[in-house]
């Protein structure tokens, strides 16, 4: 059984085609990278697997089920990009944060459960915050943020996390890890990660799967062999140069002149 | 004894003020925070029009009232749904629907009691609205406890709310409900132009303050009843008009706690 089964699924937004008849399956314990231009559709598939959208035609299956029947969504995580989500004045501690999400799997009249404390400091620990917890939220850096954030999902026990361009308005090191970090809880925790991005150079490095889109298309490409920077111009509609050989990885977009 | 509560009227407006000071920043921490702070002006000035309309139809004024900020508070969620990334139009929109159709229905109410509905009358109160605010505190206190941390999450991350499997649309549009009948019923005591002033001021003061989500609730009820016991006090002493001494009370200790905390900042 697939994490995730997606068979000719076709969405369009205000009468404009986003992708016609895309298919492609994720497996579970993978690591995806979702990449492509602006408006090219990765945002959109994310919240039409998460049933945020409803697709013109196709099936999504998520962990075998259907997912206009799927009722395990304590299962599954969703980290959106920081800018979204929240204001920084927002007067709440690293630890309320992280405990929000117990709510989902207490029931909502239902008090706290008793291992409360020990479970919300689990979860920080996992992410490097555990000494971070009655901190507000809006005193954190942006990369120490989505580490909470992540710490908010992990939480819930997913199986399959999904997180929509986590890095943006981040620096390098933090960006670099985060990636790290997902990388460990995939290996270790066996969580399958969709994650949108642009960052290609970080990408290319530790997902083991890349889903591509350009123009009409969906590619899908499986990182074991290297990505060439053809490919990549492919999918952008201009020169592409991605270097990942240093530890700062780089990526330079050159427009076609 | 203070010479102040020798008499019935002062006890039941203490009584009724402090009950209120509990529930507005109830309502207003989760109004404040999901960046609708305009919606307590928006559904008082719809509670005006509700008042005129219930004076001039013969229906109690304050039935009318609750009903027409109901559809009010309703219509609001709905707009801020089709236009989310500028929800504050909504809000805008209600207030100015409830300024219209208050000056135009205020024409032809003949009751001299129209007034008293923009500022209150906290100083006369009547044996029914006592019992009113007491049944509402009741509902507002329990609906509020028992949502606190479904509440808390949907005010800070709507999306993954509706995610983790609670029923958000659901959970606001009774909240909603909530907020537009505490709106109607303590304009009739406050006043429909002191209210929104009630649901933000503690809030924000307390926000200036709290270290987390639980001490700003908490700190937005203790800074709210001191508004309103001060309030009264000086309203009192001074014979000043209560809802407006409250309010203004409020705002200068909003902007003391500013101060104090930008000095902190720069030693």
């Amino acid at each position: 059984m697939s994490a995730i089964d997606v068979q000719n699924l076709s969405f369009s937004y205000k009468g404009n085609p986003v992708f016609k008849d895309i298919s492609f399956k994720v497996e579970k314990g993978d690591f995806v990278g979702v990449i492509g231009p602006n408006g090219s559709g990765k945002s959109t598939l994310v919240k039409l697997l998460l049933k945020i959208l409803t697709p013109e035609n196709g099936q999504i299956k998520i962990l075998g089920e259907d997912v206009n029947k799927f009722t395990g969504w304590s299962q599954v995580g969703y980290v959106s990009q920081k800018a979204n989500s929240f204001n920084d004045d927002f007067p709440a501690t690293v630890k309320e944060i992280v405990g929000i999400n117990l709510q989902a799997n207490t029931g909502i009249f239902k008090r706290k459960p008793a291992d409360y404390d020990e479970r919300v400091y689990a979860a920080l620990k996992s992410v490097g915050m555990q000494d971070y917890q009655n901190k507000l939220i809006g005193k954190l850096s942006g990369g120490q943020q989505q580490r909470v954030f992540i710490a908010r999902v992990l939480i819930g026990e997913p199986k399959i996390m999904f997180l929509d361009e986590p890095t943006v308005g981040i620096d390098s090191k933090s960006d670099e890890a985060l990636h790290c970090l997902l990388s460990r809880l995939n290996e270790q925790l066996g969580i399958t990660i969709i994650m949108v991005t642009h960052d290609i150079a970080a990408i290319t490095v530790h997902a083991n799967k890349l889903l591509c889109f350009g123009g009409d298309d969906l590619f899908v490409h499986d990182v074991g062999g290297a990505v060439t920077d053809e490919f990549l111009s492919k999918i952008y509609g201009y020169n592409v140069k991605h270097d990942c050989s240093s530890c700062e990885y780089m990526i330079q977009l050159k427009a076609d002149e | 004894m203070l010479e102040i509560f020798q008499y019935d009227f002062m006890i039941n407006a203490f009584i009724v003020g402090i009950l209120i000071a509990i529930i507005t920043p109830c309502i207003g921490v989760v109004v404040v925070l999901r960046r609708l702070s305009t919606i307590g002006d928006a559904l008082a000035h719809v509670s005006l029009a509700g008042v005129a309309a219930g004076l001039v139809f013969g229906i109690n004024p304050i039935l009318s009232a609750v009903l027409f900020a109901i559809i009010a508070a309703l219509s609001i969620e709905n707009i801020r749904k089709a236009i989310p990334r500028y929800g504050e139009i909504s809000t805008a929109v209600m207030t100015s629907v409830g300024i219209g159709l208050a000056a135009i229905l205020s024409g032809f109410v003949k009751s001299a009691n129209f007034n008293s509905f923009l500022f209150g009358s906290l100083v006369a109160i009547s044996p029914f609205e006592l019992y009113l605010v007491v049944a509402l505190c009741i509902v507002v206190l329990t609906v509020f406890i028992l949502l606190f941390r479904v509440l808390f999450y949907i005010t800070f991350d709507e999306e993954s709310a509706k995610l983790a499997g609670i029923p958000v649309g659901i959970i606001t549009g009774a909240f909603t409900i909530l907020t537009a009948v505490t709106i109607a019923i303590s304009s009739r005591v406050v006043g429909a132009l002191v209210v929104s002033s009630m649901m933000v001021l503690p809030v924000a003061t307390s926000m200036q303050v709290s270290k987390s989500y639980k001490q700003t609730v908490i700190y937005s009820i203790l800074f709210s009843v001191l508004f309103v016991v001060t309030g009264l006090l000086l309203s009192y002493y001074l014979d000043l008009k209560p809802g407006g001494t409250i309010v203004i009370v409020g705002v200068v200790i909003l902007i003391i706690t500013l101060l104090t905390k930008n000095i902190k900042k720069t030693v």
